[in-house]
């Protein structure tokens, strides 16, 4: 779906929506989203709560203008208003991690975050961990040690660690699995995922002077 | 989730004013709990007042040498907060039990008194659920009630309070500050909370549209020497099937304030008032502990699979209070 092509009317959404809810997280992906239009398109006229408002998103140091419901998540502003698929839809309820991204720093959960509520603060995603072609150290340590199999997980995993390292508190690798909790992986590549977690903090505190 | 429409809160008093004035408009907060129960579509609501740009984000000492902290304090940043961490240490070990890392930057204080229960016949939307559907009975009682509360239940509702940060909050006589309708007011915590009693859907003694704006915690010296104690079913990010947040105060080797506030148990966050009782005057020991882990689960009414959450909340109460016994 293109970020500027309206899609149903609200009712027909919201008895979609209704059944979707009953479905379970499967039916959900195939959703038609709340997202309408871009910035510069007319507004369509008002039909009870919930028409679209323009909101400006601040994503990997990039504005963005775009035109949603207020019910929209973040994450789903990312993924289908900026075709920034990174960050992956896992549960829809904040109980996987696969939708983690950095606002203003701070790794949370894009799927309970409304887009509308983020304007003005930073986002970053996954897409803007590296530096150009210049991987981030988190990036190049779970290619090294093989910290992920299938990879649906991985996008969060690597915001959720560089939270982590900038939190600064996890030393311990019992403290690097508490703090990485958060985060699911179906595959198990957690013993992976900690070697690289682990290297790339060892790392970063030789560097301090 | 049904569409609704958002606004910011340009202060206190227009939040509450908007919200007081639509009988389907809310607060957000972090939006942990919120958001996930509208795409339940178990809370619907027409207008959400984001409350997070009010400056009620610090944490304060009081003139009485307590603690203020504003509704809008997130979950890591009261946990890792130093004075907390030294003065009330059971609520900073009760609030990184809970949820993730994430969630904790994102959930609020304010937010966090307010969580609902994780019943799963609550959550699903379509069974009998008198917390959710008034009057449309309770699947859980004669349904899969492993979670379920065993104190404070009534025949609508044996749902269990999630909270473990409202667990520590009771156990430091924590008093909730407000703004609403009918202007400001205190509410001491152990009276915020309802019991399910025939109104399970009436949760706490807030009205509509009254904002929380702060949690006071009052001067504890003893409150240094606490404990949150949580089992649960995994290791991390989980719900508790039984906690305890205790402290003591032990002078010349006898007990003269004791706290034993319980979590994962009951329907709302559980103070144990009467066996915190029996302990003062006691010496701190085993004999002493257990007699009090009896008492504290007086009145227990368990049904089908619930029934090992009596024996695993005495234990974990006696374990709590042996760990702070043990502090120096």
């Amino acid at each position: 779906m293109s970020p500027d092509q309206d899609i149903d009317s609200a009712a027909d959404r919201r008895e979609f929506m209704e059944g979707v809810a009953v479905g379970g997280i499967g039916v959900a992906f195939a959703a038609a989203l709340p997202i309408t239009a871009t910035a510069d398109e007319p507004v369509p006229p008002a039909r009870g709560p919930g028409q679209p408002v323009p909101v400006k998103l601040n994503v990997n140091g990039t504005d963005h203008d775009l035109k949603l419901e207020p019910r929209v998540t973040l994450l789903d502003a990312l993924r289908e208003g900026l075709h920034l698929t990174g960050s992956k839809k896992g549960c829809d309820h904040g109980q996987c991690g696969a939708c983690t991204v950095l606002v203003d720093g701070r790794r949370v959960n894009s799927c309970l975050t409304l887009a509308v509520a983020t304007v003005g603060r930073k986002v970053q995603t996954v897409e803007g961990l590296a530096d150009g072609d210049v991987l981030h150290p988190l990036q190049l340590a779970f290619i090294k040690h093989d910290a992920f199999q299938c990879g649906y997980c991985t996008p969060g995993q690597l915001c959720s660690a560089a939270g982590l390292l900038k939190e600064g508190r996890a030393k311990s690798d019992d403290e690097i699995r508490e703090e990485m909790s958060g985060n699911i992986c179906r595959c198990g590549a957690y013993p992976n995922i900690l070697v690289a977690v682990r290297e790339v903090r060892q790392g970063a505190l030789k560097e301090k002077p | 989730m049904t569409p609704f429409d958002y606004t910011r809160a340009e202060g206190s008093a227009a939040a509450v004013k908007q919200v007081s004035g639509s009988a389907k408009a809310t607060f957000l907060g972090g939006g942990t709990c919120l958001i996930d129960l509208m795409k339940l579509h178990v809370e619907n609501h027409d207008l959400l007042v984001d409350i997070t740009p009010l400056p009620l984000d610090r944490i304060e000492a009081t003139a009485g040498g307590g603690v203020r902290i504003g509704a809008n304090v997130r979950n890591s940043e009261l946990a890792h907060d130093a004075t907390i961490y030294k003065n009330y240490p059971a609520l900073s070990e009760a609030l990184l039990s809970g949820a993730s890392p994430q969630l904790r930057n994102m959930a609020t204080v304010g937010g966090n008194l307010m969580q609902r229960t994780r019943c799963p016949y609550f959550r699903n939307g379509f069974s009998p659920c008198n917390k959710r559907e008034p009057k449309s009975g309770c699947a859980a009682k004669d349904g899969y009630n492993r979670s379920h509360a065993v104190l404070g239940v009534s025949e609508h509702c044996i749902a269990t309070h999630p909270s473990d940060m409202c667990v520590a909050l009771i156990a430091f006589d924590a008093v909730v500050k407000t703004h609403g309708p009918k202007g400001e007011r205190a509410i001491p915590i152990t009276d915020f909370h309802l019991v399910p009693g025939d109104t399970p859907d009436r949760e706490t003694v807030l009205e509509h549209g009254e904002l929380i704006t702060a949690v006071e915690l009052p001067a504890a010296p003893w409150a240094m020497r606490s404990h949150y104690l949580k089992v649960r079913d995994r290791a991390s990010y989980e719900f508790a099937l039984a906690s305890a947040a205790v402290a003591l105060e032990v002078v010349d080797g006898v007990i003269k304030t004791a706290r034993v506030a319980l979590g994962g148990v009951a329907t709302k966050p559980w103070r144990a008032a009467d066996a915190e009782k029996s302990l003062v005057g006691q010496k701190p020991g085993a004999p002493a502990f257990a007699a009090t882990a009896e008492m504290a689960t007086k009145g227990v009414a368990p049904r089908q699979f619930n029934g090992f959450k009596v024996a695993l909340v005495r234990r974990v109460i006696v374990r709590a209070l042996e760990t702070v016994a043990a502090m120096k």
